[in-house]
């Protein structure tokens, strides 16, 4: 239901010309299937997704070719059925034109589907439903491509007043939520009826820019249609960045989200119409985020929205719109924010929310850049509330600390600072760089951490184990000297224990025993002898007597 | 006069028994400069400095006994960060310490590569794992570049790879400025 309500300013913001006509005048189309689809793994804010195919294999559309690493990650599925060619490295959509991992796919044409299945979110838990959107690579489409799982989260009260839904779509040039809530609205709505349970929501506000008024009225149509006074569509005034989270945010409630904190600690969160399009996608047909709607503009003969497979290359998408000869560039997002590409031949992804064939007539060069004559335009037009002058003149002199003070991190890059310089100063630019620098010192900080955590444990362990060492030779060397000496002691005094007494005496009685028994059995050959023999014995014995008496002298002689 | 006395002599007592008691009330444990210091420094623990860590060569920063230049892998920045930390002046990288190079860190050629754990014993960090007559191998997250693994290697099969540079770590680079000559210069 479109109402009459209050709405509320942001601060700063710009009027550029929105060149939004030439796209609209046409329905979204379906992009035909490339030759080739090149697939980025990593496509989201987050851990690098693992490839799960390898060349050779055979996947079917809406396959997971990359499992999401961690809960900070988001799946990627193959776009239609075909097989993989490889797994390897090729040039992103990024600024930088480096490459990074992705699957090319070879399309067999078939477009055969996985067997789809709907979720039955109302008989899962909330954590059960979040990791099947995460499986399902359920990504914010508005461009930060920030996984939705992480946000579908009502927080610490369990529910939140204000679920807003972003139509605004405030760049020049991109016209694919305008479509897509031209066309899409009843399955916007059932997306927003999901994500409303899930965050039990109290109300829906769809935020849309009153140039698009085709648009406002389909999604009023679609509300009246699904029949809930929850869901209001609300117009809201054409100034760019009207589209941002924050400032929609601002508009439609009056909430200002402070320095740090989250919207949701304020009862509000904001998804961009295509996520709650692509969560309907998800739940209620079973179908993972394998395509997006992209707009293509800019320097072509014929602008157009298209559906296009995620990993079809940016040339074939450019290609249908006949682009016009002077056409030297592609830039990936608006003329404000988006990024130049580093070639044509990179895929759409699922940030791409528009390709823009740019050509030196219609974006000519900037003009060299002048010193800042500090007039504070920036300041009057940013949309943050931000100090940009400040921040600028921090960045430039590297005082990165200086310029995160100035709340660096709160500046959304909108551009508007940079587009209202009368010194044609790249401003943004300065704060990008400010930033990756900021970015890659906590990077390095942490490691330096971790080193100083690790080499102080060497330390200890080391220290740890010279003692336990030297411990265990003096408890040797005193085990040794402890033998010996009890071995002297033995040798000294035999001291026994009552036990060994006992022993010792049962032995000593033994031995008794036995010298007796000896003493008493007299030596067989003189015992029992007849009178004949003592006779003999005794002649015997006379005799050695007299021998012993006559030798007697001799004896004592040799003596 | 007596009574001036006493009182001097009370107010002594008082305010020295304050002092005493906030003396080991507030005790600060440690050098708060040298964490200070230790902070700044890369933790590389490559001893290029003179020192056997960064830990020591902080402290004899501290104590006055180093200079602030010593360290290569901190290079000018953490110069800089020194001198403005304990106001020195600014001095260049000392060539005898080493030069400024690319971050880098250790990789083993796990074919080459013949158990002798001399490697595991050098590496300040224990960022190798690997027993005897096992392969080895260099733990890339937890490795520091500090190179103290190279000269035990006896089989030389240590190398040092530069990072590379991927779409996660690149930054965005420095607005450069177009220079046009000035009007005289083009007169």
């Amino acid at each position: 239901m479109s109402a009459l309500r209050k709405l509320f300013r942001f601060h700063g913001g710009v009027k550029p010309d929105y060149h939004k006509d030439a796209s609209t005048r046409q329905p979204i189309a379906i992009a035909p299937i490339p030759a080739e689809l090149v697939i980025p793994l990593h496509q989201s804010i987050g851990g690098p997704p693992r490839p799960l195919v390898q060349a050779g294999e055979r996947v079917l559309k809406g396959q997971r070719i990359g499992d999401a690493d961690g809960n900070v990650s988001s799946a990627v599925h193959a776009s239609t059925s075909g097989t993989v060619r490889a797994v390897e490295m090729r040039r992103m959509p990024h600024t930088s034109g480096l490459s990074a991992l992705c699957v090319v796919i070879e399309p067999d044409g078939r477009d055969e589907w996985i067997a789809r299945q709907p979720f039955d979110f109302r008989g899962a838990s909330p954590t059960e439903t979040r990791d099947y959107l995460r499986d399902a690579g359920v990504v914010g489409l508005g461009g930060a491509v920030f996984p939705s799982h992480l946000k579908l989260n009502a927080g610490k009260q369990g529910r939140l007043d204000t679920l807003v839904l972003n139509g605004a779509e405030c760049e020049p040039f991109i016209t694919c939520d305008d479509l897509l809530m031209r066309e899409r609205g009843e399955a916007i709505l059932k997306g927003a009826a999901i994500m409303r349970e899930m965050l039990a929501a109290g109300r829906v506000l769809i935020g849309i820019e009153d140039n698009k008024p085709e648009a406002i009225a389909a999604m009023t149509e679609a509300a009246r249609t699904a029949g809930d006074d929850a869901i209001q569509v609300v117009a809201v005034p054409t100034r760019y960045p009207a589209g941002g989270a924050k400032q929609l945010i601002r508009v439609l409630t009056g909430i200002e989200v402070p320095h740090g904190e989250r919207s949701t600690d304020y009862g509000v969160q904001c998804f961009n119409v295509g996520t709650a399009y692509a969560i309907h996608e998800a739940i209620t047909l079973g179908q993972p985020l394998i395509s997006r709607i992209v707009t293509v503009a800019g320097n072509v003969g014929q602008a157009r929205n298209y559906e296009v497979l995620f990993g079809t290359p940016m040339r074939d998408l450019t290609a249908l719109c006949k682009p016009l000869p002077d056409s030297d560039r592609v830039i990936m997002g608006g003329p404000m924010m988006g990024f130049r590409m580093p070639g044509d031949e990179v895929p759409v992804v699922k940030a791409t929310n528009c390709v823009l064939v740019g050509s030196g007539a219609l974006f000519p060069p900037p003009p060299p850049e002048m010193s800042c004559i500090r007039c504070g335009e920036c300041a009057k037009v940013c949309p943050s509330d931000l100090q940009p002058f400040e921040m600028y003149w921090f960045a430039r002199a590297r005082l990165f600390g200086k310029a995160q003070e100035y709340h660096l991190f709160d500046c959304i890059e909108c551009g508007c600072c940079a587009y209202v310089c009368p010194s044609r100063i790249p401003l943004v630019d300065y704060y990008r760089f400010a930033k990756s620098e900021i970015w890659a010192r906590e990077v390095e900080k942490e490691a330096a951490d971790l080193a100083r955590d690790r080499y102080e444990f060497r330390l200890l362990r080391e220290e740890r184990e010279k003692q336990e060492k030297a411990a265990k030779l003096a408890a040797k060397t005193a085990a040794g000297r402890e033998k010996a000496a009890a071995a002297l002691a033995e040798a000294e005094k035999p001291a026994r224990t009552p036990e060994e007494e006992a022993k010792h005496a049962l032995i000593a009685a033994a031995l008794e025993r036995a010298k007796a028994q000896k003493e008493q059995a007299q030596p067989e050959n003189t015992s029992n002898l007849s009178p004949e023999q003592q006779a003999e014995i005794a002649a015997i014995e006379a005799r050695r007597a007299e021998i012993r008496e006559q030798a007697k002298p001799h004896l004592r002689a040799d003596d | 006069m007596f009574e001036a006395l006493i009182v001097m002599a009370l107010g002594a007592v008082v305010l020295g028994g304050a002092l005493g008691y906030a003396a080991v009330r507030f005790r600060v444990e440690g050098d708060p400069l040298v964490e200070k210091i230790d902070a700044i420094l890369p933790q590389t623990q490559c001893g290029q400095c003179g020192y056997p860590g960064c830990k020591p060569y902080a402290q004899a920063i501290a104590k006055g006994e180093a200079e602030i230049n010593q360290c290569p892998p901190g290079g000018e920045e953490g110069i800089h960060k020194l001198a403005d930390l304990l106001g020195r002046e600014f001095k260049p990288l000392s060539a005898e310490h080493g030069i400024e190079k690319p971050k880098a860190i250790a990789l083993i050629d796990e074919q080459t590569c013949i158990g002798c754990t001399l490697c595991i014993q050098a590496c300040p960090v224990d960022a190798i794992v690997g027993a005897a007559k096992q392969m080895h191998t260099v733990i890339a997250d937890q490795c520091t570049g500090c190179e103290l693994c190279l000269p035990p290697c006896p089989v030389n099969c240590i190398s040092m790879e530069p990072i590379a540079e991927s779409v996660e770590n690149w930054k965005w680079k420095y607005p450069v400025f177009k220079l046009t000559p000035s009007r005289k210069e083009a007169a």
